[in-house]
């Protein structure tokens, strides 16, 4: 078994008066692809801005390579390599290409910064002829590749994605997930969080089911795929 | 009678009076870009500026020589400012932000006021009325100075926002808070970082302002109500705008003084600002979107 990277205990967060996460245990080995499937308001953005510091905590323990982070800045998160790619990618709409990638070793990754960026344009070769241009005017699916490509740019150990294939054209989606499998063969250990269910539970290794802020199903990905129950819990018919 | 010297004269007398206002616009449009709020402390961190420089030249310091220390003192004073008052104060709301530096321009410009009351002062240089030639045409030396600094801060701040890592973070956090603090960019700091260069140009105005003008508590009004409007005709946020804007300014401000008197000359500025808005409401250089 390998190393556990983030081990989550009892976390709860939420928005001032509105409780969000109740409660959420969450272990991800190095090396692993997990994937956290769940409906629209099931807290799933909530647990990734909770882990990666955007939201404090209001309570529960987060460990990140033998480290306590919650409670830690953004920053301090950044730096120690664990990067959230956000839903909504969040781009710097009228910063060129190249700068939105650079950016994204500003804390973490600086002193290898242009080799990073020359991994990055191998990874979405697109990109290339796109450098010069303002991140805002591209597609969808290119401002997916730079958002993912930005936090490559910070060497993640663990990369969190969110809802990386929402949005996306039938075909780019594939893309994408096939993406994720290769980010994960070079050595990332990756959380993904997705509605797309089947294709996510086609290349996790484990998958939770989130609900009301909880994990309230989980197990390795290839047994969920075949479990009714999971039909019944996420997709609640 | 209107000769063509007479209107190159005016011209450059303009160019000179519209570097030193854009200037202080920089500073004001800078603030507003990455904070979105109006700074109404502006006008009284240029009169502290000023009093700064005056009593520097009181101890013997020549204005120019008091320029650059006396930038980088108000940058680290405008850093702390936002830092430790107006930050905490606000409580990540914008608009208190607004409230907040309003109550911030008060406080200085009383503290001022008590300290070195309401009277007008100002400096006996050797070269407050040296001029240069421009072939046909005799430039006041100070004003020239002021007109090299000016521009040269405003490429300065240019190459700074988009060549250099803080640079790039302020633009990165001015449109996108929440991408900003994902790849470990700290906006409490580029906030401060922001109000300390906005405050340093005002350090450098002063200085360059002082041998050819003078100073009370007040001061900083009239030159922030131009300020704003350049701001605005610039485009909201835009360096550019706002130098390019300073400069236009300055020239109808000068022109309209030598068609219409000196009285009726801000009337020209207004009437190029209401145009500029009919025309084009987001500004010379504003966003499209």
């Amino acid at each position: 078994m390998a190393e556990t990277l983030l081990s989550v205990r009892g976390l709860h967060a939420g928005y001032h008066d509105l409780k969000v996460l109740r409660g959420v245990d969450l272990d991800i080995a190095e090396g692993a692809v997990v994937a956290v499937l769940g409906g629209n308001g099931a807290g799933k953005t909530t647990l990734n801005k909770t882990l990666s510091g955007l939201l404090r905590p209001e309570s529960g323990e987060i460990v990140f390579d033998g480290r306590r982070i919650d409670g830690e800045s953004a920053a301090a998160i950044v730096s120690v390599g664990l990067i959230h790619v956000p839903e909504g990618r969040k781009l710097y709409p009228d910063m060129s290409v190249r700068e939105n990638l650079e950016l994204g070793a500003y804390k973490r990754g600086r002193p290898a910064r242009a080799r990073t960026l020359e991994h990055v344009l191998a990874v979405f070769p697109r990109l290339r002829e796109r450098l010069s241009q303002r991140a805002g005017t591209l597609s969808g699916g290119e401002q997916q590749m730079v958002a993912i490509g930005r936090g490559l740019m910070g060497q993640p150990r663990l990369l969190i994605l969110d809802e990386p294939s929402l949005g996306l054209a039938p075909r780019l989606v594939d893309e994408m997930f096939e993406l994720i499998r290769r980010l994960n063969r070079d050595g990332t250990t990756i959380l993904l969080v997705e509605q797309n269910v089947m294709q996510s539970l086609e290349i996790a290794d484990i998958a939770h089911v989130m609900e009301h802020g909880a994990l309230t199903l989980s197990g390795p990905a290839r047994m969920l795929a075949e479990d009714s129950a999971l039909a019944k819990a996420y997709l609640g018919m | 009678m209107l000769t063509p010297d007479i209107l190159a004269a005016a011209v450059v007398n303009g160019l000179t009076t519209g570097a030193v206002y854009a200037l202080i616009a920089v500073g004001l449009t800078l603030v507003y870009g990455v904070l979105h709020i109006v700074n109404f402390a502006h006008g009284a961190i240029l009169a502290a500026a000023m009093f700064a420089a005056y009593f520097a030249f009181q101890y013997g310091v020549d204005p120019y020589v008091a320029l650059a220390p006396l930038a980088v003192v108000f940058f680290g004073l405008g850093y702390a400012a936002q830092r430790l008052v107006i930050g905490p104060a606000s409580h990540g709301e914008d608009r208190n932000v607004l409230l907040v530096t309003l109550g911030l321009s008060i406080v200085i410009e009383n503290l001022l006021l008590a300290a070195f009351s309401s009277d007008t002062r100002s400096i006996n240089t050797t070269y407050g009325f040296a001029t240069i030639r421009l072939g046909p045409l005799f430039v006041s030396l100070p004003k020239a100075i002021g007109f090299g600094v000016s521009c040269a801060v405003g490429m300065t701040l240019w190459a700074l926002l988009n060549y250099t890592d803080i640079g790039k973070a302020i633009r990165a956090v001015a449109k996108e808070r929440m991408g900003a603090r994902l790849v470990g960019i700290d906006p409490p700091h580029v906030f401060a970082v922001t109000f300390g260069l906005s405050a340093a140009c005002l350090a450098i105005a002063a200085c360059v302002l002082l041998p050819v003008y003078y100073v009370d508590p007040r001061v900083g009004e009239a030159y922030v109500l131009i300020a704003f409007t350049i701001v605005v005709l610039g485009g909201m946020g835009s360096i550019a705008g706002a130098m390019v804007g300073g400069l236009l300014i300055g020239v109808v401000e000068s022109l309209s003084g030598l068609l219409l008197g000196d009285s009726l000359g801000q009337l020209g500025i207004y009437l190029i600002f209401i145009l500029v808005l009919l025309l084009r409401p987001r500004g010379l250089f504003g966003a499209t979107a």
